[in-house]
């Protein structure tokens, strides 16, 4: 039997989710993000959800989640903005959501190498060798852009921790 | 030291923020025929009830005595994998059922895909509209409704079969000693919906 689409987003949803907002901050562009993966997992099922199939559906989603992202990113830098200036960065911090988001902003904050190996690495699983392929890096980089961008998230959710 | 755990907590997704996104996905792919099947559940008077529909319309409705994910999952066998939550599908099903359970409807207007039956089940199923709402028939008289006098049995089975009860209206069939026969839904299910068409 195939795999059921609504069971494999409920298994795969929590991982293309941080994997977009690490890459685009917690607003609406990260949620189209993930729905675009989402959606592209749909239109490609036939292969995808057949039960001898051999793909590894994570990381399938993945790569699929960081161009959507770089997609996004592209159409957002080219939308007209009022503000002339604006910073040239994957991702935006977003007031869209109030509520527990903010965390994600200390990831959008890191810089873009640390980002992105967090992102595919350390919350979407792909290995060392597969983030240097998607991001046009090495895997010693990626290991030590991975290693530093956690450190620096780690050191950052301590701090905030103090100060509350 | 772990260090995963302590951020995965930290960059926790919760359920509800999911299935708050699955609901938006549902609603996108079905409004780009990318599913299968859709579906929804909505509550009754005789308990929650499971709709399912496909592009060609209303497959399956089942009472909630059976789980959720077995209805889905013999959806996804007998239809398509490509299966998702979207409400929105069911807006005009939705309020046919409130005006019936309301008693102002009696009659479903619906399009309906019949792929889950087949052969004298189907002629059974498709000729349970024809008893009126207001009235029963017993087995006996379905089975020669459908020119087949002798298949009484297999008349129960088709009516316990129905992948559309209620809007296929099995309860309508009766015991012809007057007793109420077996319903998918639970005798008692079967006893209000005939009491609210006010055959009992």
């Amino acid at each position: 039997m195939q795999t059921r689409f609504d069971a494999f987003v409920r298994e795969h949803g929590p991982t293309v989710l941080r994997v977009c907002r690490s890459l685009l901050g917690s607003g609406a562009d990260a949620e189209d993000a993930w729905s675009e993966t989402f959606l592209a997992a749909l239109r490609a099922w036939d292969t995808l959800g057949s039960p001898s199939g051999t793909v590894n559906h994570q990381a399938w989603l993945v790569r699929v989640a960081k161009n959507k992202c770089v997609d996004t990113a592209r159409q957002t830098a080219r939308r007209p903005s009022p503000v002339a200036d604006v910073p040239e960065r994957l991702a935006q911090a977003s007031s869209t959501d109030a509520g527990g988001h903010e965390i994600w902003e200390q990831v959008a904050a890191l810089p873009e190498k640390q980002r992105l190996a967090v992102a595919l690495h350390y919350f979407g699983g792909l290995s060392h060798v597969e983030t240097a392929e998607l991001t046009g890096s090495t895997p010693p980089a990626v290991r030590r852009a991975s290693a530093d961008g956690v450190a620096a998230l780690r050191l950052s959710l301590a701090r905030e921790e103090g100060t509350t | 030291m772990d260090t995963h755990s302590i951020l995965t907590d930290d960059f926790g997704i919760q359920d509800d923020e999911i299935e708050r996104l699955a609901a938006g996905l549902g609603a996108a792919a079905d409004s780009v025929g990318l599913l299968d099947v859709a579906y929804t559940e909505v509550g009754s008077p005789v308990g929650a009830l499971i709709l399912a529909a496909t592009e060609r319309g209303l497959v399956r409705v089942a009472f909630d005595s059976t789980p959720l994910d077995q209805v889905l999952d013999e959806l996804a066998v007998s239809v398509g994998a490509r299966l998702m939550r979207a409400p929105s599908r069911f807006d005009i099903a939705e309020r046919q059922l409130g005006e019936y359970f309301s008693g102002a409807r009696r009659e479903f207007q619906l399009s309906l895909d019949w792929r889950l039956a087949t052969g004298f089940r189907l002629e059974v199923q498709r000729y349970l509209p024809h008893i009126t709402y207001g009235s029963t028939a017993s087995y006996a008289e379905v089975a020669q409704g459908v020119g087949n006098p002798k298949a009484v049995r297999a008349v129960g089975t088709a009516c316990a079969k129905n992948p559309l009860p209620i809007v296929v209206p099995c309860h309508r069939v009766v015991r012809s000693d007057g007793s109420l026969g077996n319903y998918a839904g639970g005798q008692e299910a079967k006893r209000e919906l005939l009491a609210l068409e006010g055959s009992r």
